[in-house]
């Protein structure tokens, strides 16, 4: 049984080097330490998951008696976050079995084997936006005295006399949960706790992020990192060549 | 904004320290690695830093006329395949980007040289 995702920070973007030396660019995230607070069971609660915390200095103040409680339960710390993440569980008669209990650390170890992460984030806000920010509008013409941001018609007249449901307008824009799938791990630090993202991640630098192993990583398939496989049309097409 | 220690740790070890300062309307040559097969060699780019960028980590425009061509290449300054820089000579320029030697050609495109430490 292992546990699936890890909870973290964004600390900022910079580019990094691969063995090509080609650029890319990378997002670091402070991921955990992270700590179970409690272990959800199937018999129990009607599922298997993980209730794990970020491990980050809270003044004892500021949590309440329940919350209090509920640390105090299995003796775990006081943690900023509470998230639940599912857990794996291992083949039937492995050893591994089991081995994860209420009270256990979880550091960025867990994507060690792991190519891509999916990462959960809260949007940064942006505010009551118009449409051509919020839903991708073309906007009008820029010039001969006309007004540029505005959404024109929102629908026929007469027939049917309202306005559709669902008809894309003006509103607040932002701060919404936001997933992004198979982002490729560019780099892990065990000593620092920190994992490096190829690409943006949601949310604003501080923001919170839950990190979890990619729920559908990309197929390996030819020119994918890391494959050796041939073409098999290619392959063939030179050896006919080779033969002449 | 001030920069995270984090952040600050991961730049200093990607930032490459070995290469001497330079300015736009220098002119340098480049040694580039190139990769031939499992070999590697090197070959030189010499030309003009018309452009110096500032970014994450930065990158310089380096502009040389190739058989009556204008050649441009671009390399991020902590780039693997940059072996090493010579700074050989410097120029009175009176702006950071030189840009408009694009328009320009043979005898036009010169620009004065300075002593410059």
């Amino acid at each position: 049984m292992s546990v699936t995702g890890i909870l973290g920070k964004k600390i900022g973007m910079t580019q990094v080097f691969d063995e090509k030396g080609e650029v890319h660019p990378i997002t670091v995230l402070q991921a955990g330490p992270c700590v179970i607070t409690q272990l959800k069971t199937a018999a129990k609660d009607g599922y298997d998951a993980a209730q794990i915390g970020l491990v980050e200095f809270v003044k004892a103040s500021k949590v309440t008696k329940p919350q209090a409680g509920h640390f105090a339960k299995n003796d775990v710390p006081p943690v900023r976050m509470i998230r639940e993440v599912p857990v794996e569980i291992a083949a039937a008669g492995s050893e591994e079995n089991g081995s994860v209990k209420a009270g256990d650390k979880i550091l960025v170890d867990i994507f060690s084997d792991e190519k891509y992460v999916d990462i959960i984030g809260t949007s940064k806000g942006r505010g009551f936006s118009g449409v051509v920010r919020r839903h991708g509008f073309g906007g009008g013409p820029k010039s001969h005295g006309h007004m540029f941001q505005v959404q024109g018609s929102i629908g026929a007249s007469s027939f049917p006399s309202r306005v559709l449901p669902g008809t894309r307008m003006p509103g607040h824009y932002g701060v919404d949960r936001v997933t992004v799938r198979n982002l490729r791990i560019r780099g892990i630090d065990l000593e620092e706790n920190l994992i490096m993202i190829e690409g943006a991640v949601p949310g604003p630098r501080d923001g919170y992020v839950l990190i979890s192993k990619a729920k559908a990583p990309p197929r390996e398939r030819r020119g994918f990192a890391g494959s050796g496989t041939v073409d098999p049309l290619k392959a063939s097409k030179k050896a006919s060549s080779k033969k002449k | 904004m001030s920069i995270h220690p984090v952040m600050q740790r991961l730049a200093d070890k990607l930032n490459r320290t070995d290469l001497p300062a330079f300015v736009a309307g220098d002119t340098v040559r480049v040694q580039v690695k190139i990769k031939e097969g499992d070999k590697e060699r090197l070959q030189a780019f010499e030309g003009i830093v018309i452009a110096r960028k500032n970014g994450a980590q930065g990158s310089f425009t380096i502009r040389k006329m190739s058989f009556g061509h204008g050649v441009e290449r671009i390399f991020p300054f902590n780039s693997k395949v940059i072996d090493k820089i010579e700074k050989i000579r410097s120029a009175k320029v009176r702006r950071a980007k030189l840009f408009y030697l694009r328009g320009l050609r043979g005898k036009a495109a010169r620009l004065k040289e300075v002593e410059r430490a």
